[in-house]
Order: structure tokens, then C-alpha cells, then sequence
């Protein structure tokens, strides 16, 4: 128990958050002995997957006092293009759509970026309007029709679902997002100076940091994997059309919240957002199990984001009145 | 003689068409401290941005070892080899000591930040400073007087040789401030050449070995400090000698107007008793942390007291330490703020009377002498002197019987000092009270008609005007 009492908040957070989830692991499993079974787990993961990803990179952008609020737009926008792309060149193959999906979100991330950067607009407005702007442009792509299963080429829709050693290919994905992110986060000099930024924006100009040059960097990261996830997304569910993943958005930021990110900007850790979004996805698979209707989960997911912020809270009063006796 | 460090000549620099230094010179020696004065508003800080590269002179050279140089960047600045304690604590509270001693600068091996190395230098330094806290210490978590060190430390890890120490007393307490100081000389016997910024005399006495002074953007004077006095520093700082710096008037103390019993509230003050008579200026001595703020909080009525009476019928206003952040609502305009405590008077029925906010700031603005283009000025844009008086204009105009100030000159100019000072004396001899919390003992002997000393939350002193000293107020505010 020493080593306990020796841990940071964010570690002592993100051990109470895997015990969390395996706690709730255990208690559905002892209703449905199946839902702990290897192959539900791994769809528990399967359907995780792109809500890792996004939320690592919604992480970046809330560290350094951001908030991407048009993720799930600019997803839909690349899987739609990823989706068009596929039926104009169905032979292509899956890398090129993967390349172009990646670099049209990291675009559109750019463009957040940009404004956040050099206009010194406030984050959520500027997210806000792209969000829109974004969504807008998908139907002006497609003129509001849907880009369906039979419109794509084979590969495209095989490449998520493939196995490998018993886990999707998007699971895959996810591990790898989350073990770099986390080995990254830790230890990369780009990442600390985005820690530092966030943290104390006066602090590391003197340093000599680009605040606005890390925010960009921030935003284009978690444009470029949203991007990318819209392709996975369109592949995953076989169909492209303008109101895919609407509001996602929303649950990317709860967990990042759930996950310990402070949404004031400077702490959050890799492990804590994979952990706060298997604990989301955990629930959202329990639900239907245990008898609850999905229409619940929204209001799940807010008490949770309400506990975890009033968590938070009070250690944050409680180690302030350590340091008042001391005084 | 050898020639110096740094070497300043003729720097200037304009903000749009505002002229923030019309050419100022400054040297720095090598085993030399050297306080930089001057009033706000003087070029100082101006100074430190372009010395860290953050502003980029108009004109003007810099040299240092005798070569001319250029600071593009805070980066630049630290290559060079100069660090800057920040007067506002410039640290990242969420990270560890060591972190915060190596940002922007993390040893890295193979792309990686390599932790083990950082935490290494990192406990060498602070060993080297003597610090009390350790390497992975979340820097949240520890004292003002403590971050400084870690300012300094990272300067220490950077291989500074000129460091800037802008204003780093203000909000240290006595024992902290010598440790601070400890820590200055030794760098200074190290060969380092130090800049110390600060507005008190006595520290500047006791600390640097040199004084340089600006004003309205220029070098008026530079020196030993063997060969001036305090009177002489500040009439260059000014440019007129001030007559009397705590203008105290006599006053006739008349009847009770506060009485306090046994007031306590929990980890922060415990059994708090005494009287405040008509005319009477209350001084409240004691270090940082004795508790002298939370009693303030309490007898204004923001916090709640667990034990004890306060009993009277007066109207108490309290002008707080923290001007900007407890004081003012810093984007609205001088007359906005001075309405705040006053709209019932403003807005009968409800509307608020227009004509009869301005008039009430302009006649505030002319009592005090706040110095501003008019009633509509933000008060962002006011000099931290001028902010203090509307503070202060905002309660008065309330009329209360006591006003209870806290920390009312720290960091403003001498000039809007002796203001303060001016207007503190008139409203108690108009028959009011003043209870005045101050960790400058100047200005508590100078002021006060009676003094009470606090320490770790206790009353450990109550001295009449004659029999205080500066002596026995430490004495009674130290732990020794």
C-alpha cells in the first residue's frame, strides 16, 4: 500500500478506473457468464476501437486548452470521401483510401488548427462552425445520397474486419494508437512541451515554446486520425452517407473526461483515455444485456462524466488541505 | 578593471506609438548583484522581456563578454546563458520539479526523453541550492518561496550566468525571503551576475552591492550602493523628492466601533479578541500564512467564523490583496467597478441611473488623483497603483465605517504609495476605522495607531504607536 500512497493522482486515477471496469466486468458476467467470454471481449474491443483513437486524439487538442468539437464531422466527411473514392477507383486498393482519408483529415484538422493559430479564435467557436461546415460539405459531395455495401469494392470492407490472432484489424489499430500514444506521451520531447503549453501557456512561452505552434500540431494530429477512422467507420459499417456518427463528437470528449484529461488543458495520460474509453464501452455493451434501453446510455454516460469531474474535485480540495495545515 | 558581463547601451523600445525605454544603459558584473528601481510604469519590465528575448529592442546594443549579441528568442535567451526568476511564478504546476527545471530543454537519448538523466541533474541542482523539497515533487503542490527556487534551479541547469530576480520578495515571507537571498549570494560568490528588481529599500540595502535607476524609460542613475542612501534613491526615482512618504495625520480615537471575541475558524485562526475605536488606524502585523487574510475574509462576512462574536453595527468594506483577481472585474470600465457596491444608491427601482455613475466616478477619480483618460477607461488598462484606487474609491464611496485593507501598497510606485497612505489617514480621522494588514513594517509603524502581531493564526502582540518597534514586531512575528 505504500507504493499507493507514493503514486501521482493520475496513476492512483487510472488504477481505480481499471478496477472500475473490471468490476463491472465481473458483476454483468455473473448474470451472463458469456459476456466475459475471449470472443465477446474482443467485440466488446472491436466496438471500442474507434473511440480509443479518436479520444487519444481529442486528448491532444484538450492538453493544450483545446477542443476539437467537429471529430465526428470531420470523420464523416473523410468517409464519405474514402467512399467515393473506393466506387470511382474500385480497384485501388485499401492504401490509397487509407493515405487519402489520413491526409484530408489532417486538413481539415489543419484548417481548426490554423484558425485556432494565427486568427487567436477561441477553440470551441472555431469547432463549432466547422462542424457544421464540415457536415455541410459531405452533402454537398454526395447531394444527400447514401454510398452503400454494394458500391464498394471487396477490399475496402475486408480490411477491418480481417483477424489476426483472434482481433480485428481496427482492434489492432487501437493497441497500436494506444501503446505509441502512451510510450509517446511519456516520453517524446513534442509531447511534453504539448503538457507544458497546456499546462502554464505563459510559463512555455518564456521557455520558448510555440503555444499556438503546439496547438496546430494538436489539432492536426486529431484531425489526421479522424480522418482515418472515417474510413475505418464507413468500412466497419458498410455505409457512407452525410449523418454518419452524429454527435460522436460528444462521446469522444466524455471520455476523455471519464479518462482523467482536465478539461482546463495541461494533465491527462494516454492509459487513463484508453481506460476511460473501454470503461464507456464496457457499459454500452452491458446495457443491452442487463435489459436497459440504449436510450439510457446517454444518461449514463453523464452521470459518469458527472461523478468523475466531482471525483476530481474533491481530491483536488483534499490535498489542498494538506498543504494548509502544513503551512 | 574587468570589463563587464552584460553590458546595455542605449536601448529603446516603442509599443505602437507609446515609448516604453528612450534609451536606457545597464551593467552587470560578474560576482555582482545589482538592483534595478524605478516606479511602475519606469521600462523595468520591458527591460527583462527584451534581456529573455521575448521583445526585440528598436535600437540600441547589447553585449555580453564584450560581444555584441542578439536575443531573438526565450531559447536564445537561455543558450546565452540567461535565466529569469518571474515575479509571477512562470512554472507548471502539474508537472514534477524536475520537469519544470528541463521544458522545452528534456535530455533526450534516441529521440526519447531520457528521465533518468533529468532526474539526475535535476537533484544535483536543487542539492546544490540546498532545497527542502525533492526532484519529483509535483510543483503544484509546494509554497510560493519554493517555486522561486525552482526558477532558480532551472537557471542553475541552463548554466546561467546572468540571472534576473524580478520581484521575487513580493510575496515571501521574512524567513523565506532570507533563504531566497541565501541562495542569491551564493550564486553571486559563484561569479554570476544578478539582477534584482524589487521596490523595498531595506532589501535592496541588505542585498545588492550596486543600484541602477530608471525613469519614464531612461537611465537616470547608476552606482555603489556604498555611496547613496535611501533618500537619494527615491528622489531619482521620482524626480522630486517625496516629503513625507507615510503621511499620517493625528487623529482623536473616539468610541468603540468593533468588538471581537474569541474568533476562530478552523486551521486558519484561533482566538482572535480586540477592539477598533472611532479614528483609529489598526495595524496587523505578521508574516505570510499567520493567518492575517483569512481573519480579513471573516470580519467582511466572505467566510464564516466556527467560534466567536464579532459584535458592532458598523458597515466593514474590505479592499483585498489579490486587486485584480478579488478587487476589480478588470475589462469594465473605472465607473463600473466603482458602481458594483453601490447600485442600490445607482439603480433605484432597479434601472441604473447613467448620469449619476459617471459623476460618482469622476468625483472619485478627482479625490483620489486616479490617473486615467476618464470614468469609461477599463481598468485593465490602469497602472496597478491606479487599479488600487478604484479598489479603494469603490468601498469609500459606500461610506463605511471601517474599511479593512489588505496588502494595500504591495507593488504599486512610491508616488501612488504616499496616495494610498493619504487617503487611509483622511478617512479615519474623518471618525472612522481602519484595520491595515501589511508585511511591510514601514509602513505598519508608520501608520498605525496601535499594532496587532499574528503568528501561525494566533495574536502573539499588541503594541501601542510609542511602544512599537521594528524590533519587537519581529520578534513577536517570528517563530525564534
Amino acid at each position: 500500500m505504500n507504493s499507493w500512497r507514493h503514486a501521482t493522482d493520475t496513476q492512483r486515477r487510472d488504477v481505480s478506473l481499471a478496477f472500475l471496469t473490471l468490476l463491472l466486468v465481473g458483476l454483468v458476467t455473473l448474470e451472463f457468464p458469456g459476456f466475459a467470454a475471449p470472443r465477446n471481449l474482443a467485440s466488446v474491443l472491436d466496438d471500442t476501437s474507434i473511440l480509443i483513437m479518436l479520444a487519444l486524439g481529442q486528448m491532444l487538442v484538450i492538453l493544450v486548452r483545446g477542443v476539437d468539437l467537429s471529430v465526428a464531422a470531420n470523420l464523416a466527411l473523410c468517409g464519405m470521401l474514402a467512399a467515393s473514392f473506393n466506387r470511382a477507383f474500385p480497384g485501388a486498393g485499401v492504401w490509397p483510401v487509407l493515405l487519402l482519408s489520413l491526409s484530408a483529415g489532417a486538413m481539415l484538422g489543419a484548417f481548426n488548427g490554423l484558425l485556432v493559430w494565427k486568427l487567436r479564435l477561441p477553440p470551441i467557436v472555431v469547432t463549432l462552425g466547422t462542424m457544421s461546415v464540415y457536415r455541410g460539405v459531405i452533402y454537398l459531395l454526395s447531394r444527400g445520397a447514401w454510398v452503400n455495401e454494394n458500391e464498394m469494392s471487396a477490399a475496402f470492407v475486408a480490411f477491418t474486419r480481417a483477424r489476426l490472432l483472434g482481433l480485428s484489424t481496427l482492434s489492432w489499430l487501437a493497441i497500436a494508437c494506444a501503446v505509441a500514444a502512451v510510450l509517446l506521451m511519456r516520453r517524446s520531447r513534442l509531447a511534453r512541451n504539448l503538457y507544458a503549453a497546456g499546462g502554464n501557456p505563459e510559463a512555455a512561452a518564456y521557455s520558448g515554446i510555440d503555444v499556438g505552434r503546439m496547438q496546430f500540431i494538436a489539432y492536426v494530429v486529431c484531425g489526421a486520425i479522424a480522418g482515418l477512422c472515417g474510413y475505418l467507420w464507413v468500412a466497419r459499417f458498410a455505409v457512407a452517407y452525410t449523418d454518419i456518427a452524429l454527435g460522436f463528437e460528444l462521446q469522444v470528449i466524455a471520455a476523455c473526461l471519464i479518462g482523467g484529461v482536465a478539461i482546463t488543458g495541461g494533465v491527462g495520460s494516454a492509459l487513463g483515455v484508453v481506460l476511460g474509453c473501454l470503461f464507456l464501452g464496457v457499459i454500452r455493451s452491458s446495457l443491452p444485456l442487463v435489459g436497459v434501453s440504449a436510450f439510457w446510455q446517454m444518461f449514463i454516460n453523464g452521470l459518469v462524466i458527472l461523478a468523475a469531474v466531482l471525483l476530481g474535485a474533491r481530491q483536488r480540495r483534499h490535498t489542498r488541505s494538506i498543504l494548509e495545515t502544513k503551512a | 578593471m574587468q570589463a563587464p558581463l552584460l553590458r546595455l547601451t542605449g536601448i529603446r523600445k516603442s509599443f505602437g506609438g507609446v515609448r516604453a525605454l528612450a534609451g536606457v544603459d545597464l551593467e552587470l558584473r560578474r560576482g555582482s548583484i545589482t538592483a534595478l528601481l524605478g516606479e511602475n510604469g519606469a521600462g523595468k519590465s520591458t527591460l527583462v522581456k527584451i534581456l529573455t528575448g521575448v521583445h526585440q529592442p528598436d535600437g540600441g546594443t547589447v553585449e555580453l563578454d564584450e560581444r555584441a549579441i542578439r536575443i531573438p528568442t526565450p531559447t536564445a535567451a537561455r543558450d546565452l546563458g540567461i535565466g529569469v526568476v518571474h515575479q509571477e511564478c512562470l512554472v507548471f504546476d502539474q508537472l514534477t520539479v524536475a520537469e519544470n527545471l528541463f521544458v522545452n530543454a528534456h535530455p533526450a537519448r534516441r529521440g526519447l526523453v531520457d528521465w533518468r538523466g533529468l532526474q539526475a541533474r535535476a537533484s544535483a541542482a536543487l542539492r546544490e541550492l540546498g532545497a527542502d523539497f525533492g526532484a519529483n515533487t509535483p510543483v503544484g503542490s509546494l509554497s510560493i518561496a519554493q517555486k522561486h527556487v525552482v526558477q532558480i534551479a532551472r537557471a542553475l541547469v541552463n548554466e546561467s550566468r546572468v540571472l534576473i530576480l524580478d520581484e521575487p520578495t513580493a510575496s515571501l515571507s521574512q524567513r523565506e525571503c532570507a533563504e531566497l537571498f541565501r541562495i542569491a549570494r551564493k550564486l553571486r560568490d559563484a561569479g554570476r551576475a544578478l539582477l534584482f528588481i524589487t521596490h523595498k529599500f531595506d532589501e535592496i540595502f541588505e542585498l545588492a552591492d550596486r543600484y541602477a535607476v530608471f525613469r519614464d524609460g531612461a537611465s537616470v542613475g547608476e552606482g555603489s550602493l556604498d555611496s547613496t542612501n535611501r533618500e537619494a534613491l527615491i528622489r531619482l526615482m521620482v524626480g522630486r523628492p517625496v516629503e513625507q512618504l507615510f503621511p499620517k495625520q493625528e487623529a482623536r480615537i473616539g468610541p468603540e466601533l468593533l468588538r471581537v471575541e474569541g474568533l476562530g475558524r478552523s486551521g486558519q485562526f484561533e482566538d482572535i479578541g480586540f477592539s477598533l475605536r472611532r479614528g483609529e488606524i489598526l495595524g496587523i502585523y505578521g508574516l505570510v500564512g499567520a493567518g492575517r487574510t483569512e481573519l480579513a475574509q471573516v470580519l467582511f462576512g466572505v467566510e464564516r467564523a466556527d467560534r466567536g462574536r464579532i459584535s458592532g453595527s458598523a458597515d466593514i468594506a474590505l479592499v483585498p490583496e489579490d486587486r485584480q483577481g478579488q478587487g476589480s472585474i478588470l475589462p469594465f470600465s473605472i465607473a463600473a467597478n466603482i458602481a458594483l457596491p453601490n447600485l442600490r444608491a445607482l439603480a433605484p427601482r432597479g434601472w441604473l441611473r447613467r448620469r449619476r455613475e459617471q459623476e460618482l466616478a469622476q468625483h472619485w477619480i478627482q479625490a483620489l488623483g486616479i490617473k486615467a483618460q476618464g470614468p469609461s477607461q477599463a481598468v485593465q488598462s490602469l497602472s496597478g497603483g491606479n487599479q488600487q484606487k478604484v479598489v479603494i474609491a469603490k468601498w469609500l464611496a459606500r461610506k463605511p465605517a471601517v474599511l479593512i485593507l489588505d496588502e494595500p501598497t504591495k507593488g504599486i510606485d512610491v508616488g501612488a504609495k504616499a496616495a494610498v497612505h493619504a487617503v487611509t489617514s483622511e478617512f479615519a480621522a474623518a471618525g472612522n476605522a481602519v484595520i491595515l494588514i501589511s508585511s511591510e513594517l514601514p509602513e505598519i509603524l508608520a501608520m498605525s495607531d496601535r499594532v496587532l502581531v499574528m503568528r501561525r493564526g494566533r495574536l502573539t502582540g499588541e503594541f501601542p504607536r510609542a511602544g512599537a518597534t521594528r524590533e519587537n514586531l519581529l520578534r513577536a512575528a517570528s517563530d525564534a
